[in-house]
């Protein structure tokens, strides 16, 4: 047993639960989404590498397995274990963040990475789910009219825009605008007013010129290239043409598998990670983009099914969090690759060639099994499990 | 109260999760929009876009048309030309070292192996990047021999231009070179965009550049984005270039070029009838297949230089004055207008006076008093002085520029000057001075003013020949040419042109003609012409009271132009020639003779009704 058995007069039954029990309270149907998307992510990188394992589908199909242990192993632990660590969490990967400042490497015109006893780490990734994590445990504790008074959300704030203000200067514009989003629908759901939202985003708007000042070329040269793609249609632009073609020129139906000439010939720049979402596109066509959407949609939806069964905030909002920022990976990189937003390097969740993306995903699909499993534990306003 | 302000909370959080949950659903609608917009609204476009992206149309240069003479002899061909390329990726990096081994098998440049590598630094992997081009074949085969050692080095076929007669149809046919900026910029042919494309740049191979050309083909490929080639889609050869059939006969053609070698000057042969050329060769000669592998500075310097002018076609843009072969023109402008008769006699004293200006004979002693047929047989001045000045010159402009003068004859090549016909108004305009009597004199021997080319001179005597029916000189043998119905007549009278030829056979076959030298009877076929000498340098009267020295003893440039002009079989004319010799000395001495060999090979070829005969090749 992992957890005795105790009785206050906090915390409920779901303690007490034997590995057997939380096995068979694990969500079949939710793995069953998880599955599907990643065995479409194994198909799109065997496409995209011209009909073969290698280099991508092997490597992320190693990693799911990886992962989807982990995402198991994640789940069965006590979720007030997390909450009672997620300050801890959040405070390990803030000093991460403020490592990669200071001593991290430069790669692809960013500083992103840093090495921890040789491994090499991103530590914006741990970061998300920190985040979340810790948003979830502070609001946890909050009463509504606690969090519409000014004061309480001076803090959240704080805690948000640190990490945000730290990857922005990577700058990873991609994750910062994921962990901004995710945060600023967190406040919102917890119920802090319109009005401040109001403020804020007039605020934010007024600052725009003087944050534009602050952006790399590279990145005043994205919006540039979305506001106007046939600027530079060789140059700048010839990324979102080109992914804009791959897309439309699959049709209704698509060219069939392996047939796409875009990816096939190397028109799409970085098919195997950003722009994944295009050699489905041109492959499957409409039907395919629709089928990947729907299983994307089912995935969020389920997660905030999820949120509503769990008896605790804690939980509840850990798994919008989570499911949100799902939503926010999906919808910023599709409308991306669709020339609707501009290009901020924002992967398509599980299909995107990556590790460490991979990892944090299947982390956070794992944190939202653990609130599955978890929805009938009771948490006080203090977590006392363990003391 | 607790449980109620938990209740609150959660009531908020699940309230705000549905207003999130319509937002996203909205989001995910929006993505769905943009989808069916660009996967089926614009599908058709994108498609397009999609192809274009991964085919590339690459042209293919059709072989250029071949050239043959009359009688389906090549003329011009095309040759396999070999060229060694090298293609960085497959050198496995060792570039330098695959260069050093080629150096040892085919010696480069030290300038050749620089561009070879900046070339391969500028472009990608798997581009070719040529070494050199016309190779030997044994230079071809030691490096196919050595191809284990050199990883990356390929051989390439081309084809390239080949004159079977370099020398002796340089200047008819021209040759082939890269196009220039200023003809890329005047053509909507995409083949001249082409590297290394090859077009016509003078005679027939600018002429009929656009016929022997071709159509352009194309390869379809497909390529990736790095622009190598995955594989051909399509493949279309074009249109090979048009096949020409000329007039020339190879044979007559060398036979003129070799009879004239080492003088410069030009032979012009037709046909009389249908102004057919059979042969036209211009002196010196010069080798145009050295022209497609590119002349070194010294041999293009030496073309340059050389005083004999051999990059010029003199045949057509050559101008002599016409000296005494004009005095078939003053005759026969005489004859018309009713101001001498046959028998009209003139005495010749070896001079004549105009005011007190003194106009020789080329016979000091004078030729005594000699008649039409005599003059023309004698080339007497003194005789075309007094018929010149009793025709006057307006008559004599009219007759010369209907037998051609002063016009261009119209031949199907580039580059023909016009000559020059003085009339009275012409020397007013351009000259500002009124014309002389003095002027009738000179033009009366063919002197002065009066400048033609040789080809020129040759239609000139053709219309003679032909009883003054005109024609335009040709070089190609159209098969869809529709003979003119009605030929233009000039309106001589047959009479007085028989007349002329009269004088004109007498030239070549009376024991006391001009040139005597030049006569043939081939199985009963003879010629007749008029010799021609003009001045280069005026006689001084000092020169002249000195006595006057031989051509062979004043400097080449000094020296007189020898002329011929010819026509044969005279009892049923068909070929007439038309010969110049730069300052050959004299027209009976230097152009006959060459004129006799070219029009004996003529009558005993008789290329017009009879075609020959070939034993070695097989034939055709």
């Amino acid at each position: 047993m992992l957890f005795p058995k105790r009785s206050t007069s906090f915390v409920d039954s779901g303690s007490d639960m034997t590995i057997k029990d939380k096995l068979l309270h694990l969500s079949v149907f939710y793995l069953f989404l998880i599955l599907i998307v990643a065995c479409t992510g194994f198909l799109v990188l065997y496409a995209a590498a011209n009909g073969s394992w290698n280099p991508w589908a092997s490597k992320q199909f190693i990693r799911f397995i990886f992962g989807i242990i982990m995402l198991i192993g994640i789940s069965l632990i006590d979720i007030r274990f997390w909450m009672k660590y997620a300050y801890v969490l959040y405070i390990a990967s803030l000093v991460l963040l403020i490592a990669v400042e200071l001593f991290g490497h430069v790669g692809m015109g960013a500083q992103r990475w840093v090495s921890i006893a040789g491994i090499r780490c991103q530590p914006s990734e741990p970061m998300k789910i920190a985040l979340i994590l810790a948003l979830a445990k502070y609001f946890h504790n909050a009463q509504l009219s606690d969090i519409q008074s000014m004061s309480f959300i001076v803090m959240p704030s704080a805690m948000v825009a640190l990490p945000v203000l730290l990857v922005l200067k990577q700058p990873d514009l991609g994750t910062a605008v994921l962990m901004a989003g995710g945060a600023v629908v967190m406040f919102f759901l917890v119920g802090v007013q319109l009005w401040k939202f109001i403020l804020v985003t007039a605020c934010g708007l007024g600052f725009i010129p003087i944050a534009w000042q602050f952006l790399h070329d590279y990145q005043k040269d994205r919006v540039f290239t979305f506001l106007d793609p046939e600027r530079d249609p060789l140059g700048k632009g010839y990324h979102i043409l080109q992914s804009k073609i791959t897309l439309g020129s699959g049709g209704v139906f698509g060219k069939g598998f392996l047939q796409g000439t875009q990816s096939r010939l190397n028109f799409l720049p970085e098919k195997q990670t950003d722009f994944i979402f295009t050699v489905l596109a041109e492959e499957f066509g409409l039907i395919g983009g629709i089928f990947l959407l729907i299983m994307y949609f089912g995935l969020i939806f389920y997660g905030y099914m999820i949120a509503f069964r769990s008896t605790n905030m804690f939980g509840r909002l850990l798994a919008l969090g989570l499911s949100t920022n799902l939503f926010m990976y999906v919808f910023i990189n599709i409308a991306m690759v669709m020339g609707i937003l501009p290009v901020v390097g924002v992967p398509l969740p599980m299909i995107s060639y990556g590790g460490t993306v991979m990892l944090t995903l299947m982390f956070s699909f794992g944190l939202v099994e653990c609130v599955n499993v978890h929805s009938n534990v009771q948490i006080g306003r203090r977590i006392s499990f363990d003391d | 109260m607790m449980l109620s302000r938990e209740n609150d909370k959660t009531k908020m959080v699940s309230h705000r999760t549905m207003a999130v949950a319509c937002m996203e659903l909205c989001a995910g609608l929006v993505l769905f929009g943009r989808m069916y917009f660009l996967q089926v609204i614009n599908a058709d476009r994108y498609r397009t876009m999609a192809e274009e992206n991964r085919i590339s149309t690459r042209l293919l240069a059709p072989p250029r048309g071949l050239i043959f003479d009359r009688f389906g002899q090549s003329l011009a061909q095309n040759n396999q030309n070999f060229r060694v390329l090298i293609i960085s990726e497959l050198t496995d990096g060792k570039l330098n070292e695959v260069l050093e081994t080629l150096n040892k098998i085919l010696p480069l440049t030290e300038h050749e192996i620089q561009r070879v590598k900046k070339e391969v630094r500028r472009s990608r992997d798997f581009t070719p990047v040529p070494i050199r081009e016309n190779l030997s074949w044994e230079e071809m085969a030691s490096i196919q021999l050595n191809a284990p050692d050199l990883p990356g080095i390929v051989i390439d076929e081309g084809l390239s231009r080949y004159y079977p007669h370099p020398e002796e149809t340089a200047h008819m046919l021209g040759s082939v070179g890269s196009v220039s900026e200023k003809e890329q910029a005047t053509t909507t042919n995409p083949l001249y965009r082409l590297p290394g494309y090859k077009i016509g740049k003078d005679g027939i191979e600018l002429q009929y550049n656009d016929e022997l050309c071709g159509k352009e083909g194309a390869r379809r490929l497909e390529v990736n984005a790095g622009g190598r080639v995955i594989r051909e889609i399509e493949r279309d050869e074009g249109t090979p270039g048009k096949n020409l059939t000329l007039t020339i006969d190879a044979r007559l053609q060398n036979i003129a070029y070799n009879a004239l070698k080492g003088q410069s000057g030009s032979v012009v042969l037709l046909d009389i009838y249908s102004g057919e050329i059979l042969a036209m060769v211009s002196t010196p000669g010069f080798n145009t297949n050295a022209f497609n592998r590119g002349l070194t500075q010294a041999e293009w310097d030496e073309l340059i230089k050389n005083e004999k002018n051999p990059l010029m076609n003199k045949a057509l843009s050559g101008l002599y004055s016409p000296g005494s072969t004009f005095k078939i023109i003053v005759a026969l402008a005489a004859l018309e207008a009713g101001v001498i008769k046959p028998d009209t006699k003139v005495d010749c004293k070896g001079y004549v006076m105009n005011g007190n200006q003194r106009f020789h004979c080329w016979k000091h002693q004078g030729h005594g008093e000699v008649n039409l047929r005599e003059a023309i047989m004698h080339s007497c001045d003194i005789y075309f002085y007094e018929i010149a000045q009793r025709v006057g010159i307006d008559r004599i402009s009219a007759m010369a520029k209907k037998f051609g003068f002063g016009a261009i004859t119209g031949i199907d090549l580039p580059g023909e000057k016009s000559g020059l016909m003085p009339t009275r108004g012409w020397k007013e305009t351009i000259r500002g001075e009124l014309w002389t009597k003095g002027d009738t004199f000179n033009t009366g021997i063919g002197q002065g003013y009066v400048l033609a080319t040789p080809l020129q001179l040759a239609v000139m005597v053709a219309m003679v020949a032909n009883d003054g029916i005109k024609i335009t000189p040709k070089l190609l043998i159209d098969p869809n040419h529709k003979e003119v119905d009605r030929p233009q007549n000039l309106n001589i009278s047959k009479a007085n042109l028989q007349l002329v030829k009269e004088g004109m056979f007498d030239v070549v076959n009376n024991p006391k003609g001009t040139a005597r030298s030049a006569r043939v009877n081939v199985h009963g076929g003879l010629i007749a012409g008029k010799t021609g000498t003009t001045q280069v340098k005026r006689i001084t009267m000092k020169e002249r009271e000195e006595g006057l020295k031989s051509q062979d003893e004043i400097p080449w440039k000094d020296r007189n132009h020898a002329l011929f002009v010819s026509f044969g079989p005279t009892t049923s004319p068909r070929y007439a020639i038309s010969v110049v010799v730069e300052h050959g000395g004299g027209g009976s001495t230097a152009a006959a003779p060459i004129a006799r060999e070219v029009m004996k090979a003529a009558l005993e070829m008789d290329p017009v009704t009879k075609p020959p005969v070939f034993h070695e090749k097989g034939g055709q």
